[in-house]
């Protein structure tokens, strides 16, 4: 839709108000997926303004993507169409939340900074400590599926999401789970939201389990000279009874990138970075909470387990040396888009047994093509691995295209799969951002179907060109 | 029609693989739930390849499609609603690998949920869903109704520990979702197979995550004069967020038929006891158990007992899980539910639950996952007496119908199956049932994996249950 219809204007604005349309340029630019800026901006306010609108773009066929906090919509395929933003920001309120059930019902466009806080009141929160805390709202970061450094502990959104509420590509309001901790009635609808970047249904409001905060917060960073004894580290806290709730290791370059004290466009400035990164070494971070006697086990244990690796040096951190370190792991992607002009950050997904060989294999790839790049891996299998060129032009892009190839070789021979979530437009011309197509993703299709018939939510942007 | 079925499975699977005689079906008509229904003919697949050529054959007879586990199931999730063909994974029980370093493991779907973890606890590692059945229950079964079970309360119910599949479709397709590592690529189908009960594709092979056995574990038994106790103490141990491993709660009368049965130390003249486990590590566990101990003494309990050894925690746990089975004592059947309720209502709920089953004549026991609000209240009746039984079922449906009032869900852990499909629409709404309709279209197009089941049929539930009585379900 190049130019809207005024007839169109008008009919949204009879449903969200004239002042919650939005059609000049600065509005609409905003809202651009891959430099697809849509034709017009609505801000509904409420779940049922959302599937008057939606039901209105079916009758239209007008493509609809919903945003949120808009840090995320780089993730996925160029949109084939896009007609309208929807943006989920005026629906931000707590419905309902029981402290003393630990659940949690929160409209989608709430930001997750302000969710913590409220939360925080009660002693609780949720664990989705995940990049652009400060702007991104908890829609987005649902439906964008990005994780955080506390998985290791606490799991991904589909462990702690119970339930969801949603309007279908049919304009229908649907839900499934429930505000309980255990259920299983009905198919877990949820789960499918998760990750799927709006091309199923647009997410009004979310259910969580929420969780203690911890009475005290303890971290450690362990350096060496090499991966293979970061990943002996790695190895041995696995063996161990050590259960900490972040487990991150980091290749010398992020680690120089965390240790830079570079403002980026962040919404909110870091805390100056002090001397916790050393760009030389290999690094492992881990966060551990509980009582006192509890955190001096963990740092005994985890200086003793460091020792054995080969750790060239072993620091504890308390709360207040927790904001440097902790917010430059939360926002590792952020921290690694801005460290180029074309930066591409792909996430494998793997097991950890197999990182040292990927490990290997992902810098063998980046030196072939003359890049730059810096690694960041999750305890659990989560790696992002970031290919920093100095330039965004044509020659970067090729090199780009043919590393891409690769990388996504090497997620496969490891037995596990990549994506590259982030990326130049550009790129996407060339590459796949989903990887070789795989025999699961033909029943993708199937599931978008019984979604969103008319296939306006999102098309194009998701796994197998859903 | 179904002779020539019967001869062309034989075919496909050679000798021993099929049955078709009326006195071998009647084994498999029914389940762990009140329910009845008989296959047509019943198969013993033993590889993914036989169990996509007997849905292709099935197809071809437009024959009905079920499989089946153990059937220990509680809402008739196994049983062949509209008869056809009942495909039983006993002969697919092969553990295929163990992954020790990145803890997993790759399962057939008749592996018996503890023979996982009884081969992999030498290495100080057991798979973590744990349900009452799980030295009979399948990995598959669990799977098709994401099981539960005690320890779910910190872990995790299935779901959450299963990483991959390997699915036949209804046209035959042999097709895998997920993998070794946790994440989706794509949609999330893993989790969306998981808990759908059989109704979208037939289990082939199972990923899952196995957990490391914590340092420390403490049972402990919090004996109370009274239900209300017990309940307020669980409500505060949520409340205050110490989060134990286990959190069982079996009223006083039930306990006293359960002691008598398994002679594990339960008192028999309590109101109520709470059996919590708290694990972790050594500095963790103990301060849990000091913590999970003020609380049940701020409620009045009459004794909280530490089990001395191993040996003791585990007869207590014998008790609790051979609870239901102990309850054939005080009468000819017994009817469990599962209701979820939010944990702060705890107390109330079973208050409600007393009241309503005094009114309908029925003394309702409670033994229960407290910790996590997933109720079992069982309802004792006769089920040679028509009229009791569908007092039972009546009462059960007034019970999740407060439940649902109350914020809660339908089933935490037994599955929907043809057990509560006709109240579906007390969560539900219409648009929601038939958004997953849609999806189960999407796979199940032509209705016949495993009719009957999830959705509501249109026919009062009390109905097609009495149907199932009259016809002669035998006591449990």
């Amino acid at each position: 839709m190049n130019a809207p219809g005024s007839s169109v204007l008008a009919r949204l604005e009879a449903i969200a108000g004239a002042e919650h349309v939005l059609a000049q340029p600065g509005a609409r630019e905003a809202c651009a997926v891959d430099g697809v800026a849509p034709a017009a901006v609505v801000r509904p306010a409420s779940p049922e303004q959302v599937a008057e609108v939606v039901r209105f773009a079916a009758a239209e066929k007008l493509a609809v993507v919903p945003v949120g906090g808009r840090s995320k919509l780089g993730i996925g395929g160029p949109p084939q169409r896009y007609d309208l933003a929807l943006d989920l920001t005026r629906l931000d309120q707590i419905a309902h939340y029981d402290p003393g059930d630990l659940t949690l019902s929160v409209d989608a466009g709430m930001p997750l900074a302000r969710l913590a806080e409220k939360l925080a009141a009660h002693g609780q929160f949720v664990p989705l400590g995940a990049p652009w805390f400060q702007s991104a709202t908890v829609g987005g970061t649902i439906a964008s599926g990005v994780d955080s450094p506390l998985r290791q502990f606490y799991g991904t959104a589909r462990d702690f999401v119970i339930g969801a509420e949603f309007v279908t590509g049919a304009g229908a309001l649907a839900k499934s789970g429930g505000r309980v901790v255990k259920n299983v009635t009905g198919y877990d609808l949820h789960k499918l939201l998760i990750g799927s970047l709006g091309t199923l249904a647009v997410l009004t409001r979310v259910n969580f389990r929420t969780f203690p905060l911890p009475a005290l917060s303890r971290g450690f960073v362990a350096a060496f000279a090499t991966a293979q004894g970061a990943l002996e580290l790695r190895r041995r806290i696995a063996a161990s009874p050590l259960t900490p709730v972040t487990l991150e290791i980091l290749s010398p370059e992020c680690a120089r990138l965390f240790a830079a004290n570079r403002p980026g466009s962040l919404a909110a400035p870091l805390a100056a970075p002090g001397a916790w990164f050393h760009g030389e070494q290999w690094q492992v971070c881990a966060g551990f909470e509980g009582s006192e006697a509890v955190v001096a086990r963990y740092a005994r244990d985890l200086t003793r387990l460091a020792g054995e690796a080969g750790a060239a040096g072993v620091q504890i951190f308390d709360e207040d040396a927790q904001p440097p370190v902790w917010t430059r792991l939360r926002e590792g992607l952020p921290l690694l888009l801005e460290a180029s002009p074309a930066a591409a950050i792909f996430k494998l997904s793997l097991l950890p047994g197999q990182f040292a060989a990927v490990f290997e294999a992902l810098r063998a790839a980046a030196e072939r093509h003359a890049l730059a790049c810096a690694l960041l891996a999750r305890g659990c299998g989560a790696v992002y691995f970031a290919l920093l060129p100095e330039r965004n032009d044509a020659a970067a892009l090729a090199r780009l295209a043919a590393a891409a190839a690769t990388i996504f070789e090497i997620a496969a021979a490891g037995g596990g799969h990549a994506a590259l979530l982030f990326c130049p437009a550009a790129l996407k011309r060339s590459v796949s951002v989903w990887g070789p197509p795989r025999a699961e993703f033909a029943l993708l299709p199937r599931v978008k179907s019984a979604f969103d018939p008319a296939g306006i939510l999102a098309p194009g942007r998701f796994a197998g060109g859903v | 029609m179904l002779a020539r079925l019967t001869r062309e499975l034989e075919a496909l699977l050679g000798p021993g693989a099929v049955l078709a005689r009326a006195e071998d079906l009647i084994l498999y008509e029914y389940d762990g739930s009140v329910e009845k229904a008989r296959p047509d003919v019943v198969v013993f697949p033993r590889s993914t390849e036989e169990v996509s050529r007997i849905v292709r054959l099935a197809n071809r007879y437009n024959a009905p499609i079920v499989g089946r586990g153990a059937g220990t199931g509680l809402s008739g999730g196994a049983l062949a609603r509209s008869g056809g063909v009942m495909l039983v994974f006993a002969r697919m029980d092969r553990i295929l690998e163990v992954d020790y370093e990145n803890l997993r493991a790759v399962v057939q779907p008749g592996v018996v949920n503890f023979d996982l973890t009884r081969a992999v606890e030498h290495a100080g590692l057991y798979y973590a869903p744990d349900p009452s059945s799980q030295k009979a229950c399948t990995i598959g079964g669990n799977v098709s109704e994401n099981a539960g079970g005690p320890h779910t309360l910190a872990y995790g119910v299935t779901t959450n520990h299963v990483t991959g599949l390997e699915v036949v479709l209804t046209d035959g397709e042999i097709v895998r979702v997920g993998g070794k590592s946790g994440d989706a690529l794509g949609y999330d189908l893993t989790g969306l197979l998981v808990g759908s009960e059989g109704t979208l594709a037939l289990v082939t092979e199972i990923t899952v995550r196995l957990s490391r056995k914590p340092e420390a574990v403490k049972t402990l038994l919090a004996v109370f004069e009274s239900v209300d106790d017990a309940t307020e103490t669980v409500v505060e141990i949520t409340a205050r967020a110490i989060t134990p491993a286990a959190c069982e709660m079996m009223d006083g009368w039930t306990l006293a038929a359960i002691e008598e049965y398994v002679h594990a130390g339960f008192p028999r003249d309590s109101g109520a006891v709470l059996l919590i486990e708290v694990e972790g590590i050594v500095e963790a566990v103990a301060a849990q158990a000091e913590a999970v101990t003020e609380v049940c003494r701020q409620h009045q309990a009459r004794e909280v007992r530490v089990a001395r050894d191993a040996r003791e925690s585990e007869l207590l746990w014998k008790g609790r899980k051979n609870a239901f089975g102990a309850m054939g004592r005080l009468a000819p059947s017994n009817y469990v539910l599962d209701g979820v309720i939010p944990r702060s209502r705890l107390p109330q709920t079973l208050r409600h639950i007393t009241a309503l089953g005094r009114e309908n004549g029925f003394r309702i026991g409670n033994i229960f996952h407290a910790g996590d609000g997933n109720l079992h209240p069982i309802i004792l009746y006769d089920p040679r007496d028509a009229a009791e039984f569908e007092r039972a079922v009546r009462t059960a449906n007034e019970i999740l119908r407060y439940c649902v009032e109350l914020g809660g869900a339908l089933t935490g852990e037994h599955g929907v199956g043809m057990e509560k499909n006709e109240l579906m629409p007390l969560l539900f709404s219409e648009a929601d049932l038939e958004l997953m309709r849609r999806v189960r279209d999407a796979f199940n197009p032509a209705g016949r994996l495993n009719p009957g089941k999830v959705f509501p049929t249109g026919k009062g539930c009390g109905e097609v249950r009495m149907k199932a009585q009259a016809e002669g379900a035998p006591p449990l």
